[in-house]
């Protein structure tokens, strides 16, 4: 369904240096699955989505969306595809029925068919007792699924939605999974962006990690974290007790937090009473163990050297 | 036929949602009146002429022209509101014609400015100005080219800096030396040469000169197609610009 080669952006700015966004990234999205692009905030996420929906152009690379030719038919692409931008797109004064018909009528729909698309799709996204009040008065979560209504419009078969639940209390959330799954099960291809491991992890089929512009894992989230090798024992300090602490445990693989230390180790269970002996015999206090199979943050840290957890808090 | 359909899908769309607040027209025409009602009687010994129906035909279309500037520029604010909404971005990832986005949006302009202009020509006439129908025809002809154009330019300006405080500063820069260059609110029959020679570059000058022709009932005088053939290049040019900008790929 997507299909991009070598694709790269960087913006220039008259003042400070040049920003490599995009480095040249490949990807593969396959007809009617849940593609994730998981990476902290200026991974380069949103510079990427913006030039599969024909919004920039690419300084580099090749691309094939919906099977129309980013470069050459861009026309065809804006055709095959809906966008739902990160930070929404309704506005204020209208109501959400204005905007539904607006956007199927900028799509070529006639009038009595944007009616009945924009009935339809407020039914669906549960919004029909709202319809005719302004996007001004909706709740965050309303407003949300307004947007994805008129990214669908037009029934599209690949659908970009460029962090569809940032900022949603955890309800509205997994209700806007629910209709992330809902349109994947009709038979749409749907692309997100998400700064969520949870999410990356429960809603997506397959997701690629990114991080500066560059994609540094692809996978589905169980292969991914499969492919990291054994557990990750974490060990809470006070601050200055941590180079102390990865003194005494230097025979573990170990990386250092402010304020712990992660352990990779084969098997937790048998690895933490000699973690806890050789801490106690360099009388090194302990704030807190615990034990925890690979998840995709780890994968994150092996491929970076950073969490990605810590860096989006 | 698309880009037909299209600008009339944008300008139908943006005429609602302008019906919607009418506080514009109040705002709109409530300051020319007072224009009319407050200042235009200074203006029968200034233009030393006789009565006052004179001296409003020298007032008035200039006034309608400065509206039709003003009216125009500040336009951009609302695109930035727009483009702040993404509902600019939102409409580009449509097969929507780019030049639709943009002349949707300057027809909406040019309709609510004529509105006013006939509103303050109604009322212009309990004040015993007099005019015929078919040059104050071709007179809003010229009104609706020039708020054409500075309306596309402020739309295009406004793409470029995105930000409310880049654009006001900027229009205000614009604005201030057409105002005083051109002879809107005093015909500039009585400035020193050298003000005279500097208004001969500028365009709305020529403009303010054809509409107040019109308005004296001077249909043949060169100033008539010497202001609105000006205007209508000027204002295909903005619009050709500003369309351009709506189609160039930037955030
Ligand atoms: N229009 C732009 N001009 C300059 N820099 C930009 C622009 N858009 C994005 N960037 C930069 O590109 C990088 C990637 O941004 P973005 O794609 O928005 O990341 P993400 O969506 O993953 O948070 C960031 O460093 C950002 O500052
Ligand atoms: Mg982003």
């Amino acid at each position: 369904m997507i299909e991009t080669r070598g694709l790269r952006k960087s913006f220039t700015s008259r003042r400070g240096p040049t920003v490599e966004a995009v480095r040249g990234i490949d990807l593969d999205v396959a007809e009617g699955e849940i593609f994730g692009f998981l990476g902290p905030n200026g991974a380069g996420k949103t510079t990427t989505l913006r030039m599969l929906a024909t919004l920039i152009e690419p300084d580099g690379g090749e691309a094939t969306i919906a099977g129309a030719d980013l470069r050459r038919a861009p026309g065809e692409v804006r055709r095959r595809i809906g966008y739902v931008a990160q930070g929404g797109a309704t506005w204020d004064d209208s109501t959400a029925v204005e905007e539904l018909v607006l956007q199927a009528r900028l799509y070529g729909v006639s009038r009595a068919d944007a009616h009945a698309r924009a009935t339809r799709v407020l039914d669906a996204f549960q919004l029909s007792e709202y319809a005719d009040r302004k996007c001004r008065t909706y709740s965050g979560g309303q407003r949300r699924r307004v947007d994805i209504a008129l990214g669908i419009i037009h029934e599209p078969r690949l659908l970009f939605l460029d962090e569809p639940t940032t900022g949603l209390d955890p309800q509205s959330r997994a209700h806007m999974w629910g209709e992330i799954r809902r349109l994947r099960d009709e038979g749409m291809t749907v692309f997100i962006t998400t700064h969520y491991l949870e999410e990356a992890d429960a809603l997506c089929d397959r997701i690629s990690i990114m991080d500066h512009g560059d994609i540094v894992a692809s996978g589905t989230p169980a292969a991914l974290k499969r492919s990291i090798a054994g557990e990750v024992v974490r060990v809470s300090l006070l601050p200055e007790f941590v180079s102390a602490a990865a003194t005494v445990l230097a025979s573990y693989k170990t990386d250092s937090f402010e304020d712990s230390l992660r352990l990779h180790v084969d098997d937790g269970a048998a690895a933490i009473p000699d973690i806890l002996r050789l801490l106690d015999a360099a009388s090194v206090p302990l704030a807190g163990i615990e034990l925890h199979r690979p998840s995709l943050d780890d994968v994150f840290l092996t491929k970076t050297g950073r969490s990605l957890r810590e860096s989006a808090e | 036929m698309k880009f037909v359909r299209d600008t009339w899908l944008i300008f139908e769309n943006q005429m609602r949602l302008l019906l919607r607040n009418p506080v514009w027209v109040l705002v709109g025409v409530f300051q020319p009146v007072m224009y009319l009602l407050l200042f235009a009687p200074l203006l029968r010994p200034a233009l030393q002429v006789s009565t006052d129906a004179e001296a409003y035909e020298i007032f008035v279309p200039g006034m309608l022209v400065m509206l039709a500037i003003f009216g125009g520029l500040f336009q951009g604010f609302g695109l930035i509101a727009e483009l702040r909404a993404g509902v600019i971005e939102r409409s580009r990832v449509t097969p929507v014609s780019r030049l639709a986005l943009l002349l949707g949006r300057t027809l909406r302009d040019v309709v609510s400015l004529v509105a006013q202009a006939v509103i303050i020509t109604l009322l212009a006439l309990i004040f015993d100005l007099r005019v015929f129908l078919g040059n104050l025809l071709l007179a809003y002809l010229m009104l609706a080219l020039i708020a054409l154009m500075t309306s596309a330019l402020s739309y295009g300006v406004a793409l470029r800096v995105r930000s409310e405080d880049a654009l006001a500063p900027l229009m205000n820069t614009v604005a201030q030396p057409v105002l005083l260059l051109s002879g809107i609110l005093l015909p500039l029959t009585y400035a020193p040469g050298w003000l005279q020679n500097v208004a001969e570059w500028n365009p709305f000058s020529w403009a303010v000169d054809g509409t107040r022709a019109l308005f004296r009932g001077d249909l043949g005088a060169p100033e008539v197609w010497q202001g609105l053939a000006i205007t209508a290049v000027l204002a295909v040019l903005a619009v050709v610009w500003a369309a351009r900008e709506f189609a160039r790929s930037v955030r």
